[in-house]
């Protein structure tokens, strides 16, 4: 089981080394990995299916309640048989696609990536552990859509992608942290289990705040859509493995797996429904307006994830059947149109539809497949789609308006499945600029496995469908689902709205060249709307940013120094005014005569190096301050510090006195007001440490640890000198934290000097 | 800058802040020193040095790259830490050998020492490398 879910890093970290060994056949081998995975899957599926669970465990960090932890049951299984399936389809098939391509392996390795990471999201039963995985499936999409870098929208819809999933994931974090302090545990099954603690929890409305912030914008749910048609600039193996049929389907997978812990309330129907049927109604109608293949698939995509969403919402035994039956067609179906777009796209050069017909006599293997699968799409009857309408159909009914939202939107699937996987291949023939014809197997291949699934699946769902969807469903509900899927279930309002919904279609379809004018209108409309916020909220981002680099990163030291000051000593005013603390002054030392001598010495250079007007008097005086700090170190015995502070002194003073080459001539710019400002902010900063040295000087936190590095240094150290046991042995890693910060610090320095000798030595 | 009172005399502080340096190092575990006073005192030889005659002098003298020399305190640092590890002991444990030689005569050294050493090395790399490169500057012009 981790061998499942951890071989994808592992094929992909080894993949460039493959690459350079045997080209682009590496990219066939790959295709292995996936195909394990899934024969892996298929091995367990009897068991599976029939309620066993496969679990897999490794401590990682158990001390923060986070282990590789990972379970495999009937929901894991339908989503982990997708994940791979359709993995080593997409692997094999851009081998074709991206067929000469110096950067295949490239590719390849970054679907592999997310393959692993979307495993680990379905799989994992630890709820920090999935957040993980999930947030790579983010970031390894980011990288499948920027593929083509070089191209602004690319880049745009990567980091829009990113951006609004990782935004969302961060949202889900925080619901999860929430839900784990709440039952105690991040285990994935312990949580499912304590629906009663969760749902009566009084932080249960912000939990499910959350983490349907994090599902709806995975799962692209209105209005947080608008970055799916976007990451359409992906290359389309990544559009028809992540943005169709798996990635986006994980906010859909945590809302089925957390249905059983927080479902069923009132929030969750309303605002699952709610945002579902908007979501569903926003994406079909939207698509119509579109005219390019991988856009029209993707509003259609947008609008099954409402569908999921809001079945999911309604939550009843019946409708998580019906979501999970309608995962698997949609996933077979809109998998195989996306590589047929590709295929069409490859071979004609050519995406837009309204320019497309007649290929079917030159891609008639591709074509067929494309039939199949739009026919699943629009739902006609003897087509698994069709099985998996009346099954949504029969639940809607029971639900006031949703049957209507259902229609309307089935219309314009049926004029998308028109659109994308009939017109292309069967309208009068155009001349495209390439010419057209069957790409090779491995381009094929996909497709025509997902229509024969799709077929299969139509006409005969008991035999896989029934356990799977099953299964999937049992773990959905938390209770057994048995299922039993039929090809035809008579003639009952089911049926009638099929046909409606196809009547409806055929009129959509047939006015729909007068719907494009409308579509365009649309779009522009869309513009407005979410994409326009994003872009909005990204700039506002921005230029906040800008404004507070500039104010607080002014550049200039004084300004820091006086920034770092007045917030030390606003923060001891206020910790000072709300404490309780008095001074004690009591069990003073007594003021000897040389320490008497010493701090006059201090106050007088101290002021002279305020005063003085040329720098090196002000490092001189400086130097007094220090030097007579080392000898009051050694009035009160510390040796130790004296010595540091001695060398230390001495180096500065050379140091100060190097630097001053590069500074301009010495001038007096200041103005008395600005002086006199900085005179009194240094007198409130002498005066706050000089409380605060007081203050804590009397006040006593248990025993001091002093006594225990006294009583321990030579047995447990070897050492008399405490403060170099505590240096070297105790307090190790701080030293070596220091020095490691230290060298950082040397070696800044030194790319600084070196940079401005280069840029023609100092510029003075 | 050229005195002669100062090359003369530098000429024969510098070995003998050096030597100092490593007597300071090796004391610190049972009376004031350690490596990072010691560090600084080798590196104000170094400083001595190169002010008294040239930075290019004082890196003949040093012999290796400055920055080469922090990252080998550094990695030696690191590496007294995996002693413990080895042992099946958390990353920096102490671990203490003790030999006697003569009745009298008991030599006890521990992964502390080295980890001394290390920070003795990044103090005096650090040290000389900004301060170098700031006198270089000046060098140059004059």
């Amino acid at each position: 089981m981790l061998a499942m879910v951890f071989s994808g890093f592992v094929v992909a970290a080894l993949l460039p080394w493959l690459h350079r060994r045997i080209g682009d056949k590496a990219s066939l081998v790959a295709a292995l990995c996936p195909l394990a995975a899934t024969l892996w899957l298929a091995s367990g599926f009897v068991g599976v299916t029939s309620g066993d669970v496969i679990t897999a465990y490794l401590p990682w960090m158990p001390t923060l309640g986070l282990d590789l932890a990972f379970r495999l049951d009937g929901l894991s299984l339908l989503f982990a048989l997708m994940i791979s399936g359709i993995g080593t389809l997409v692997v094999l098939y851009t081998h074709g696609y991206l067929h000469g391509d110096p950067r295949q392996h490239r590719f390849v390795m970054y679907t592999l990536m997310f393959m692993a990471s979307m495993l680990g999201v379905v799989t994992a039963d630890n709820l920090i552990l999935l957040f993980i995985f999930w947030e790579l499936t983010s970031f390894t999409s980011f990288l499948l859509i920027g593929f083509n870098h070089d191209e602004e929208a690319s880049r745009r819809a990567a980091l829009q992608a990113m951006l609004v999933t990782v935004m969302g994931g961060l949202f889900l974090l925080a619901g999860v942290l929430l839900i784990g302090r709440a039952v105690g545990t991040f285990s994935l099954s312990a949580v499912v289990a304590s629906r009663d603690l969760l749902v009566d929890h009084p932080h249960y409305p912000v939990m499910l705040g959350l983490v349907l912030v994090g599902a709806f914008t995975k799962s692209a749910q209105a209005p947080f859509h608008f970055w799916l048609p976007n990451a359409m600039a992906a290359p389309t193996p990544a559009s028809a493995y992540l943005h169709s049929s798996t990635m986006v389907k994980a906010g859909v997978y945590l809302l089925a797996r957390l249905h059983p812990a927080l479902g069923g309330t009132e929030a969750w129907t309303l605002t699952l429904t709610g945002f579902g049927a908007l979501t569903l109604l926003t994406g079909a109608v939207m698509a119509a307006g579109q005219v390019y293949l991988k856009r029209l698939l993707a509003y259609t995509t947008v609008a099954a994830l409402g569908a999921l969403v809001m079945l999911l919402g309604i939550g009843t035994e019946a409708a998580v059947e019906a979501a999970m039956v309608f995962l698997m067609a949609h996933a077979c179906y809109k998998a195989a149109l996306f590589l047929v777009a590709g295929s069409i796209d490859h071979e004609t050069g050519e995406k837009n539809v309204t320019k497309l017909g007649g290929l079917f006599r030159y891609m008639p293997i591709t074509g067929a497949t494309a039939l199949v699968a739009a026919l699943s799409m629009a739902g006609v009857p003897s087509a698994f789609g069709f099985i998996s309408k009346e099954l949504q159909y029969a639940v809607l009914f029971q639900h006031g308006w949703l049957p209507v939202v259902a229609v309307v939107s089935g219309a314009f699937f049926l004029l998308v499945a028109v659109q994308t996987g009939i017109r292309p291949f069967w309208a009068r023939y155009r001349e495209t600029p390439k010419h057209a014809h069957e790409p090779p197997w491995t381009m094929t291949l996909g497709p025509v496995l997902l229509g024969v699934i799709t077929v299969a699946g139509g006409l005969f769902p008991g035999w896989t469908a029934d356990a799977l969807a099953g299964a999937a469903a049992s773990a959905t509900a938390f209770a057994p689902v048995d299922m039993h899927l039929h090809v035809w279930h008579g003639f009952n309002r089911e049926l009638m709205a099929s046909l409606a919904t196809l009547a409806l279609g055929g009129i959509v379809v047939l006015v729909s060249p007068r719907l494009a004018g409308l579509g365009n209108r649309m779009a522009g409309l869309a513009r407005l709307g979410p994409d326009r916020g994003y872009d909005g909220a990204l700039r506002g981002l921005l230029s906040l940013a800008k404004w507070q680099t500039k104010a607080l990163q002014s550049g200039s030291l004084r300004r820091y120094l006086m920034i770092i000051l007045l917030t030390v000593i606003a923060l001891f005013a206020v910790s000072f005014a709300r404490s309780e603390l008095s001074l004690q002054l009591r069990d003073r030392t007594p003021l000897t005569l040389p320490m008497f001598i010493l701090c006059a010495l201090i106050v007088v250079a101290s002021i002279a190096a305020a005063v003085s007007a040329s720098r090196l008097g002000a490092v001189a005086a400086m130097g007094v301050v220090g030097f007579s700090i080392a000898l009051v170190f050694v009035l009160f015995g510390a040796p130790d510090l004296a010595m540091t502070q001695l060398v230390i002194e001495t180096l500065s003073v050379v140091l100060l006195v190097s630097a001053f080459y590069y500074l301009p001539a010495f001038t007096r710019r200041s103005t008395w007001r600005g002086r006199a400002r900085d005179l009194l902010v240094s007198i409130f900063a002498g005066v706050v440490m000089t409380l605060l040295v007081l203050l804590a000087t009397g006040v006593s936190v248990g025993e001091p640890i002093s006594d225990y590095f006294a009583a321990t240094s030579v047995p447990l150290g070897h050492g008399r000198n405490i403060v170099n046991v505590i240096l070297v042995d105790y307090r190790a890693l701080d030293t070596l934290g220091e020095i490691t910060v230290l060298a950082v610090a040397g070696l800044g320095a030194l790319a600084l000097l070196k940079l401005r000798t280069k840029n023609g030595g100092g510029e003075s | 800058m050229t005195s002669l009172i100062l090359r003369t005399a530098a000429r024969y502080l510098f070995p003998l802040i050096l030597l100092f340096s490593i007597y300071v190092l090796f004391r610190g575990h049972n009376d004031p020193g350690g490596g990072f006073v010691g560090g600084l005192a080798a590196a104000s030889a170094y400083v001595l040095y190169a002010l008294a005659f040239d930075v290019k002098a004082a890196r003949g003298l040093l012999r290796v790259d400055s920055a080469r020399l922090t990252a080998w305190g550094l990695l030696l640092a690191l590496l007294s830490g995996l002693a413990g590890l080895a042992a099946g002991r958390p990353f920096l444990t102490a671990r203490w050998g003790k030999w006697t030689i003569t009745e009298t005569w008991i030599v006890k050294a521990g992964t502390p020492l080295l980890f001394d050493v290390g920070v003795y090395l990044v103090v005096l790399g650090v040290t000389v490398t900004i301060l170098f490169a700031l006198a270089e500057g000046e060098d140059e012009a004059s």
